[in-house]
């Protein structure tokens, strides 16, 4: 993802004064001065967002409704995910795509009650601008309202419903990828069961003004520590979820990013999202690279930009994410690889400063998901 | 007696005669976070000052390890391989990297002491 330059003035989120007295390491992320890790570290905040819960702050995302007559049909006509068939209170990720059917961002789209359609829109803090200039340039007919004044903040883990329900009641009804409203101390709130770690939790949408006592009250659970973008990256990798500017991004489409999963029969048949040829094309003859998990047989971690080749050195592919995941004990990684070299199994290395890490091509996630399907 | 340097990459060389032990800082460790392998040189490696001697990785990312003087590499912490958090822990002491014969003592003239580099490190915040 972009990071802005030191030049730059650095927006704040509305818990930008917490992260300070929490004692955080901050840096720029995508314009914003965003916490890295805390005192704790990013091993310890990884492992306990795996064994407890973790609050982050995502207020940078972007935020907002999309609302008018037929306005899911309208949004199929930029991604390819079905919207149509999403119900009152439901969530989906999908993409927004180039002409060519590369990835201009990715999101979560959630169908709100009401007539006309309402669609909330969380999608990427580097890609905020560019995503709400292409809804009001191809979407004149909506109403794009684009929430300034709003925090988001994630709860994560397998205690998240005990720490969140403790604050809003009723939450512990939603199912993983559903939504609905709130109330906390009688401001209302937004809360989808969602998140990028792999574990149950949830994602809240709540004023910017209450957003710092709402986070304190979440930190005074023995169960619920701060966690900032680091081990956020490695919860979201030992996962298997993509990283937007890494992993995807305008060069790759939806198909051999290994998203198939994210378009529904309805839309691969019927199309009608920019680059569905190409999309449809690829389906149909198996794309020529494709995005694969790799694992290692020893500690030292292969990050983004490492070659990946066979066993004898020839080159097939790159890295495109990688570290070390601290619940996997073991370094892991996605990249893309030549589809012939795709299967789970597939023995490769990865070319680290010279050397060849043995590898093999492997399922994602690397740690289990722990969704709440209800 | 053992004497201790530092250089501004925050490696530092525990002097014993002309053998030096190599490892990073205590700031060092700090700022890089949970360290999660080391990638050490061969026994018997040839480093010249500032030139790369070993690689550290956290969590987070890779980061480079320089010679703080020119040297022949003699023995290398092999514990760190099954127990890299040594370094976070210890990095004094059982978080060593590598032994070096020195090669050109006047080389240490140019380094920090204790006192110059916490002095060095306040400019840093």
């Amino acid at each position: 993802m972009a990071e802005s330059s030191s030049t730059e003035t650095l927006a704040f989120t509305p818990l930008h004064a917490l992260h300070l007295r929490l004692g955080a390491r901050m840096a720029p992320f995508a314009g914003y001065d965003m916490p890295i890790q805390y005192p704790t570290g990013v091993m310890t905040e990884h492992l306990h967002t795996r064994e407890k819960c973790g609050l982050f702050d995502v207020s940078h995302m972007g935020q907002a409704i999309l609302e008018g007559p037929n306005a899911a049909a309208r949004l199929e006509t930029l991604v390819p995910g079905d919207i149509v068939s999403l119900a009152v209170g439901r969530t989906r990720y999908t993409q927004f795509l180039t002409p060519e059917g590369g990835i201009i961002d990715d999101l979560m789209v959630t169908r709100l009650p009401g007539d006309p359609e309402r669609l909330f829109i969380v999608c990427n803090a580097a890609r905020k601008d560019v995503d709400f200039a292409l809804l009001r340039e191809k979407l004149p007919d909506l109403t794009l309202d684009v929430f300034e004044d709003r925090a988001l903040i994630a709860v994560q883990g397998p205690k998240a419903v005990d720490v969140v329900e403790g604050l809003i009641p009723g939450v512990q009804s939603l199912v993983f990828m559903q939504g609905g409203d709130f109330e906390w101390r009688d401001s209302p709130v937004f809360v989808t069961r969602s998140g990028y770690t792999g574990e149950d939790g949830y994602e809240i949408s709540l004023p910017a003004s209450q957003a710092e006592t709402f986070a304190e009250r979440l930190l005074s659970h023995p169960d619920c520590l701060p966690i900032g973008l680091g081990a956020r990256d490695s919860l979201r990798l030992e996962a298997g979820l993509c990283l937007y500017g890494h992993d995807i991004d305008e060069t790759t489409d939806p198909i051999e990013a290994a998203l198939n999963w994210s378009i529904s029969k309805r839309r691969r048949t019927e199309g009608g999202f920019p680059g569905a040829a190409r999309i449809q094309k690829a389906l149909a003859e198996a794309p020529a690279r494709l995005r694969v998990g790799l694992t290692f047989e020893g500690r030292q971690p292969a990050r983004e930009g490492v070659e990946i080749a066979t066993p004898d050195g020839r080159v097939i592919g790159k890295i495109t994410s990688g570290g070390f995941g601290p619940s996997l004990g073991a370094p892991c990684a996605m990249g893309y690889v030549a589809r012939e070299f795709s299967a789970p199994g597939t023995e490769v290395a990865a070319l680290v400063r010279g050397k060849a890490l043995p590898a093999r091509v492997a399922k994602t996630p690397f740690v289990p998901n722990r969704y709440h399907k209800g | 007696m053992a004497t201790i340097r530092y250089t501004k990459d925050h490696e530092y060389i525990r002097v014993d005669g002309d053998i030096g032990t190599v490892g990073i800082s205590d700031h060092a460790q700090h700022a890089l976070g949970d360290v999660v392998f080391v990638e050490l040189p061969a026994v018997g490696k040839k480093v010249a000052q500032g030139g790369e001697a070993a690689v550290v990785e956290s969590v987070k990312a890779a980061s480079e390890v320089y010679a703080p003087v020119a040297g022949e590499v003699l023995e290398v912490n092999g514990e760190l391989e099954g127990a890299p958090a040594k370094v976070n822990e210890d990095p004094l002491g059982d978080g060593w990297f590598m032994k070096i014969r020195i090669a050109d003592a006047a080389q240490l003239d140019g380094l920090m002491d204790e006192a110059a580099y916490a002095e060095f490190l306040k400019t840093l915040e």
